[in-house]
């Protein structure tokens, strides 16, 4: 026994400390996308070959554990040359600043700014920083998009026929009208997996968007405006009314997306809330499910109705890295046409790179045609403080199981706006 | 005389430095990989902090302060206490019971030892995937896909078919049912190990006496079995109160304030909101309540010994 | 007659007891068919096959979750790290416990009750300060430094176990040793641990499983794919969006095979060895 276990450690320790060399040669990327893994090493593959250098590509999923990764190591100044943040801008801004991150706008703007005119604008924005922006970062471009992920409303034109509609609803009201017909003949009108907040957050918004209007939302967010507004009592009121006209799934204020994709697949409802990566989801499940990417039907005619998109996932560059010209080369060569083209096939996302949109399957471009319909909280001037925002989300389960009226809810939401903003002035104050 | 005294002295000190070699790889293990990162931890609650910034704010009891208001975080703390009161009736009784029909000359009585070990080893996924599909609220073409309300509805309890995750009255005793079924494999084999160490001369003996089953249960299985109830309950307590992997899988962030537990909400104060100073108070005050809960259980149940 | 009526009730009593059990039985296996069920399929027929064995049997799920997944590698790695870990835990926990059950030093209440407060305290946040602690040592993508970590988070519970388990044996056994002159190292090994068997199998089976499952912290202390254990892989399968649920059952029930054959070893001798051992008690 003990000699087993003497062996054993011997083994162990000369197993375990492996030799750290900076090679010069090789660039390490972290990154979370489980479904990216395989395609992101066969393209780490074809560049060694080309280029003689070796990209080491590792996993840690879930994306969680990948956050606690990339914070971990940022304190003890071990992160790798390129990696992704998974964060609110406000973050973003915080590794920006903290030194963590290389400014790549020289790069971006180099040869009549070449790289810049070869991805889609939206894409860039989201990694970009405009001039006197509130998080205090230095104006410039942060990161580079791999893809991009657009969030719409899907139906199912089989079950639509069934009830007796040919084309997708273009107001809310034809929207509460084919619920009806579904409903009548059995099928569930809506899912969405709205277990995850940040979904129903996203409905909130585009609806927000649609009712209010972007000025006005972002003077919410500085203060200026309360909760209480009428016109965003009509945003919590879309809720209620889904609610009251039986259009929402059963459960659904706790389904998880996984189990709201499992659903419409199956055929279980005839309206869904997702985001473009489920047409790679619905493919292995359902190959026959005959549906399309749709605007959510306006409620509106002051605004118009805004989707959020353009935010895929997207890479940073160590900025102390002594690798860094060799990983911005390789992210340059990854957002290539070529290798874009063959990303999006294989991902089924839609492609940064603005050349390779051609090669993508038919439902995928239907999604990308709203571009311009497109907006994202990390391109707002302003984001609302996370506490808000989760009194928010929550407020909206309540509506949905009954438990509160929209009047009350946002009466809750602007005593934490109120609080939150408190305790802000409190801290300017103090410095 | 003061000679033998010292020598006497000496070798009790030799003899106490012995013992305590006993505990020395133990203690040492734990004071770097434990006791260090919590006197960092307790040093983050004073702060306000990011995660990134290489700056970190101090900001005193700041943090303590805004928890001792925080409604929802206290609000968290019962759910875990309701999960806990849950798992420590149904599920230990459940576990109690079964290890006490296995205990017995039972055929088959391997079969049940291993099966009932099988939730414990089943991950979280695996149980969070086929309990949605039980509690599946939703219908198509009139008829329930869940197991659960489809079941009621074939027997004719129309009147009981339920939302069970999106109703508030139910979400949590439904989460708090799972967790019991998830864990009462560790009771039980806590509990038939324990059984298998009373002496089986002590239940012939009182049948000698004339004792029936019940008698034999309450004065002798009971009172042997004292410490490790006392175990089973810690461990219950600490394992339930800190549950949270299967809400995540069963129903995402949670409904509103209803199913939320002190893990969940340190894990969206550090990771969601990215409050590292705050969720590190929630994380020492939380400490600091389970310690409380437990020792008063054990002083209990070092009294209920002495009886 | 009286013993007719008796005779009745107590095969109503069986009866009860055994149905009972049946049921408990049955939904503790239920999942377990169900698992192995779903990684027999494939992703097209498992939301829409209802039929309780699959029409169409499918074992390439298996070869691709051991081969894509790259389960050769990590499975190793997991029973390296499972076997270490429990080993080291045993060793130092039942020392400790034996200290803390049998032995008198200065500080013994002292010692144990900040074993029992460590318990208590979650650490939710202590990845960053751990991190930092492991770089420091220069840990950070090392077997061993992920080693100590998994066996300082056992430690405690284990010692509290066998503490328990050591206060209810008699010190008949352990006397006889002293009075042979045995050193409290030997009586340790020679008796204690002997006596402690059942107490110890519940420690292995418990920490077993919570080395086996453990996905967190080997991603936050490992790099290298080839350090890393079964569950990071597996976590792997579960995509954020897609999940192909064939393979990951497949996969699911791959990791599940070698815990139950510990379990299964582990509850001979911590049941069936107890009952001839008769100076426990």
């Amino acid at each position: 026994m003990k000699r087993l276990v003497v062996i054993l450690l011997c083994l162990l320790i000369s197993l375990g400390c492996a030799k750290k060399q900076k090679d010069t040669n090789t660039i390490t990327l972290w990154h979370w996308m489980t479904d990216r893994e395989e395609v992101l090493q066969e393209l780490a593959k074809q560049y060694e070959a080309q280029t003689g250098i070796k990209i080491k590509i590792e996993l840690y999923a879930p994306s969680e554990t990948y956050t606690r990764k990339i914070i971990a190591s940022a304190q003890t100044k071990v992160l790798p040359d390129v990696f992704g943040i998974l964060d609110k801008k406000e973050i973003f801004a915080a590794f920006i600043k903290n030194g963590f991150v290389a400014d790549l706008t020289n790069e971006f703007s180099k040869n009549n700014s070449e790289w810049e005119k070869s991805l889609f604008p939206k894409a860039l924005d989201i990694n970009r920083f405009e001039e006197d922006n509130v998080y205090g970062v230095n104006p410039g471009i942060y990161g580079v998009p791999l893809d991009v992920t657009n969030i719409q409303m899907l139906y199912n034109k089989k079950l639509l026929k069934k009830a007796g509609f040919e084309n997708p609803p273009k107001t809310f009201d034809e929207f509460l009208v084919m619920i009806g017909a579904l409903n009548r003949i059995g099928i569930t009108g809506f899912v969405s997996g709205w277990g995850e907040l940040w979904l129903a957050d996203c409905f909130a918004s585009n609806y927000a968007f649609n009712i209010i209007g972007e000025e006005k939302i972002m003077a919410t967010y500085r203060g200026e405006v309360p909760y209480t507004d009428p016109d965003w009592i009509k945003v919590f009121e879309v809720f209620e009314t889904l609610k009251n006209k039986g259009a929402l799934i059963d459960g659904i204020v706790t389904k998880v997306n996984k189990f709201a994709e499992q659903d419409f697949a199956l055929e279980r409802a005839a309206f869904a809330f997702n985001g473009s990566w489920c047409v790679n989801v619905y493919q292995k499940m359902n190959p026959d499910l005959d549906y399309a990417p749709m605007i959510p039907p306006s409620i509106s005619s002051n605004y118009p109705m805004k989707i959020w998109g353009a935010a895929g996932s997207s890479f940073v560059v160590n900025n102390s890295t002594v690798n860094k010209d060799k990983a911005i080369a390789f992210l340059k060569w990854l957002t290539d046409e070529k290798q874009q083209t063959f990303l999006s096939k294989e991902t089924k996302n839609l492609p940064a790179n603005r050349k390779a949109l051609s090669s993508i399957p038919k439902v995928l471009f239907d999604f990308a045609k709203v571009a311009d319909q497109t907006t994202h909280p990390t391109v707002w001037k302003y984001n609302e403080a996370v506490l808000v925002a989760e009194k928010f989300d929550k407020g909206i389960q309540s509506i949905i199981i009954g438990d509160k009226t929209p009047s009350q809810v946002a009466q809750e939401v602007q005593e934490v706006k109120q609080q939150v903003m408190e305790k802000e002035n409190r801290r300017k104050k103090r410095q | 005389m003061s000679n033998a005294l010292t020598k006497n002295k000496i070798s009790l000190l030799k003899d106490n430095a012995s013992s305590f070699l006993f505990i020395v790889p133990a203690v040492m293990i734990f004071s770097v990989f434990y006791i260090y990162p919590f006197y960092d931890i307790f040093k983050l609650s004073l702060h306000e902090w990011n995660g990134i910034d290489l700056q970190k704010h101090f900001v005193g009891f700041e943090n303590f302060v805004e928890l001792m208001s925080d409604n929802e975080w206290w609000g968290s703390l019962w759910h875990a206490g309701f999960i806990t009161l849950v798992a420590l009736t149904f599920q230990n009784l459940l576990a109690f019971a079964l290890a006490f029909a296995c205990d017995r000359e039972l055929k088959m009585k391997n079969f049940y030892r291993v099966v009932f070990f099988i939730p414990p080893v089943l991950s979280e996924v695996v149980v969070g995937l086929i309990w949605t599909w039980i509690l599946y609220s939703g219908t198509q073409y009139g008829e329930h896909i869940g197991l659960l309300n489809y079941f009621l509805d074939k027997i004719h309890l129309q009147h009981l078919i339920n939302n069970w995750l999106s109703n508030p009255k139910t979400a949590l005793p439904c989460i708090a049912i799972v967790h019991s079924w998830k864990g009462f494999g560790w009771g039980f084999i806590m509990f038939l190990a324990g059984l298998q160490t009373i002496d089986r001369q002590l239940y012939e003996a009182a049948k000698v006496d004339g004792a029936g089953k019940w008698g034999m249960l309450k004065n002798i299985t009971l009172p042997m079995m004292i410490p490790v109830i006392c175990v089973v309950v810690i461990l219950t307590i600490l394992g339930s109160m800190q549950a949270f992997l299967l809400i995540i899988s069963m129903m995402g962030n949670g409904l509103a304030d209803y199913t939320s537990v002190p893990v969940t909400k340190i894990i969206d104060a550090m990771i969601g909101s990215k409050r590292f100073g705050y969720a590190c108070a929630q994380g020492v005050s939380f400490g600091v309540i389970l310690i409380m809960i437990s020792f008063s259980f054990k002083i209990i149940a070092d009294k209920l010994k002495k009886i | 007659m009286e013993t007719n009526k008796y005779r009745m009730l107590q095969f109503l009593g069986s009866v009860v007891i055994h149905s009972f059990l049946i049921v408990s039985a049955l939904s503790c296996l239920f999942p377990l068919f169900w698992m192995f069920r779903s990684s027999l399929m494939s992703l097209d027929t498992i939301f829409t096959d209802k039929s309780f064995i699959p029409s169409v049997i499918n074992f390439g799920n298996y070869a691709t979750a051991w081969i894509d997944g790259g389960f050769g590698v990590y499975l190793l790695n997991s029973v390296l790290y499972t076997v270490v870990v429990v080993t080291g835990i045993v060793i130092i926990s039942s020392l400790a416990a034996f200290a803390f059950s049998r032995l008198e030093f200065p500080g013994k209440n002292f010692f144990f009750i900040m074993f029992l407060v460590a318990m208590m305290i979650p650490l939710p946040g202590s990845f960053v300060p751990l991190y930092v602690l492991m770089t420091k040592l220069g840990l950070v993508n090392t077997r061993i430094g992920y080693i100590l970590c998994m066996i300082n988070v056992g430690l405690s519970m284990s010692i509290l176990l066998l503490k328990t388990f050591f206060d209810k044996m008699s010190s008949d056994l352990e006397d006889a040793a002293r009075i042979d002159g045995c050193s409290k190292l030997r009586i340790w090994w020679h008796v204690g641990l002997p006596l402690a068997k059942p107490a110890i199998a519940v420690i292995i089976i418990f920490n077993s499983l919570n080395v086996w499952n453990e996905y967190i912290l080997a991603q936050l202390l490992l790099n290298e794919n080839n350090l890393m254990p079964l569950q990071v892989g597996l976590m792997r399968f579960q995509g954020a969006h897609s999940v192909d649920y064939p393979v990951l059952m497949a996969g699911l029930t791959i990791a599940v095979v070698p815990i139950v054959f510990v379990y299964l070893v582990m509850h001979k001798h911590s049941f069936n060895g107890l009952t001839s051992g008769a100076t426990v008690g």
